[in-house]
């Protein structure tokens, strides 16, 4: 698993990079990813695709979960390519 | 859907949201510092210059209890820290604790003692990341600063052990006049140890390194060359490492967020209990709280020491009417009591502060300095004579 150099394409299967944990944290009423010293608080439909993010779904069977879960999104497709794009230069997601 | 891109970001100084006035949020980064007996000397420690006089160090009990007080509160990330805390025996059993009351568990070392079978046995405690420090490029450098002739060899080992153990490695490099001009090979140094993150971090002047600042404070110089060699090696390498480069603060024009305001998301805990809104708070002239009489709830929102400086009522000229006060909350509160005797003083790293000069002076003196002024070691002997 590599963190890619340019960007990721429907094919990629991410998962979290290790290191990072992502969990439900109460008192903040959201979902943080933890990693080395730091920590993010996610929205909810950050969250909401890194947990699709489990090593074993390709991008595409993500945007089709997801379009299920949420249609009439017009820009889901290109929403979720924008936040991979940005999980990747933080590595937040590595990709096989 | 359409707010699926806009995340908080995630660099280390805005990660986490400021709270204003005494209404806080909850601390969300506990710093344990479980012991300050460290086996190295290293003359820009950020311990207290006095460690040798306190002695009652926490029990594993209270540990436990302290850390189930922050976790109910919110706290969310877990710093292991010292001194070595790899000293505690009871290190892993801290860990393990932490870790299954759902903390991100940081390890804090110079990684003196860091046996594979204890990484093992603190992996499987559930250890999330090790952080090693490193004090320059090569063995001699090495170990001429950190007062210590095995430490390199004992470094190069543990580095290359964590990543066979799959952590994710933070290596850390305090930057200074003495070893500044080896950035090149520390670069290098990191590099190949596959380091994932590397803090150059230039010291900060507290504790013992305030003591030692005319003989460790780099002049403009150097640090400039330094930051052209840090940017053009990141051009390099790309994303593969991420390169962490804290400016030293006396160089600035603008004082540093010190700690995200006063009591906004830090708390930490020393060896003998005492919580502090940051871990140089022990130089200011107050009492602090210590967890072994209250609780941490208590300590963060009703003790005196942790809102004494929260929100901005506190401020004076030129922080009170400054419109960068949301910013820098004045700066660091500890810097501007230890250089002009106030806390509540504006700190003078910054220009409009009328204490300006006594950075500015250090800095001349950093830039004229021609001779090698001695260091003093952090030891219990130079504890024990400088207290």
């Amino acid at each position: 698993m590599t963190n890619l150099a340019t960007k990721p394409s429907r094919y990629c299967i991410p998962a979290l990079n290790p290191g990072f944990r992502m969990q439900w944290e109460p008192a903040q009423g959201c979902h943080v990813l933890l990693f080395p010293e730091g920590m993010v608080k996610l929205n909810p439909s950050a969250a909401e695709i890194l947990m699709m993010c489990d090593g074993k779904r390709d991008i595409e069977t993500i945007i089709a979960a997801l379009a299920d879960r949420f249609p009439g999104v017009d820009t889901l497709s290109a929403d979720l390519m924008d936040f991979v794009e940005v999980a990747n230069e933080r590595r937040w997601l590595s990709f096989h | 859907m359409s707010d699926v891109g806009c995340l908080s970001t995630d660099s280390k100084q805005s990660a986490f949201q400021s709270e204003k006035g005494k209404n806080a949020g909850p601390p969300l980064w506990l710093l344990a510092e479980l012991t300050y007996r460290c086996p190295l000397q290293c003359p820009y420690c950020s311990n207290p210059v006095n460690f040798a006089a306190i002695k009652e160090e926490l029990t594993t009990e209270e540990w436990k209890r302290v850390f189930a007080q922050g976790r109910e509160m919110g706290a969310a990330q877990l710093g292991f820290s010292g001194g070595e805390p790899l000293l505690r025996q009871d290190l892993e059993e801290l860990v393990s604790e932490a870790r299954s009351l759902g903390y991100y568990t940081n390890l804090i070392t110079s990684g003196i003692g860091l046996t594979p079978s204890r990484m093992a046995a603190l992996k499987e405690a559930g250890l999330d990341h090790i952080q090693i420090s490193f004090q320059d490029s090569d063995e001699e450098r090495n170990n001429a600063l950190a007062g210590s002739r095995k430490a390199f060899d004992a470094k190069l080992k543990v580095a290359q052990a964590i990543k066979e153990q799959g952590y994710p490695m933070v290596m850390n490099v305090v930057l200074h006049r003495h070893n500044i001009d080896h950035l090149q090979s520390i670069l290098n140094l990191s590099f190949s140890l596959g380091a994932d993150y590397l803090e150059l971090a230039n010291s900060q002047y507290y504790g013992w390194a305030l003591h030692n600042r005319d003989a460790l404070m780099p002049d403009r110089e150097q640090l400039q060359r330094a930051e052209l060699v840090t940017n053009r090696f990141r051009e390099e390498i790309g994303e593969q490492m991420k390169i962490y480069f804290v400016v030293p603060d006396y160089y600035e024009s603008r004082p540093k967020a010190c700690m995200n305001g006063w009591g906004a998301v830090f708390l930490t805990v020393a060896p003998d209990g005492l919580a502090l809104p940051c871990h140089n708070a022990r130089d200011l002239p107050f009492s602090f709280p210590n967890v072994r009489d209250h609780s941490l709830d208590h300590i963060w929102y009703q003790s005196e020491g942790f809102r004494l400086y929260r929100g901005d009522d506190w401020m004076k000229e030129p922080c009170r009417s400054c419109s960068e006060k949301d910013k820098d909350f004045g700066g660091c509160r500890c810097q501007a009591f230890l250089l002009t005797g106030d806390a509540r003083n504006a700190d003078p790293v910054c220009g409009k502060s009328e204490h300006h000069h006594i950075v500015v002076n250090a800095r001349r003196e950093a830039d004229h300095q021609d001779d090698v002024r001695p260091l003093v070691f952090r030891n219990t002997r130079n504890s024990v004579s400088l207290t």
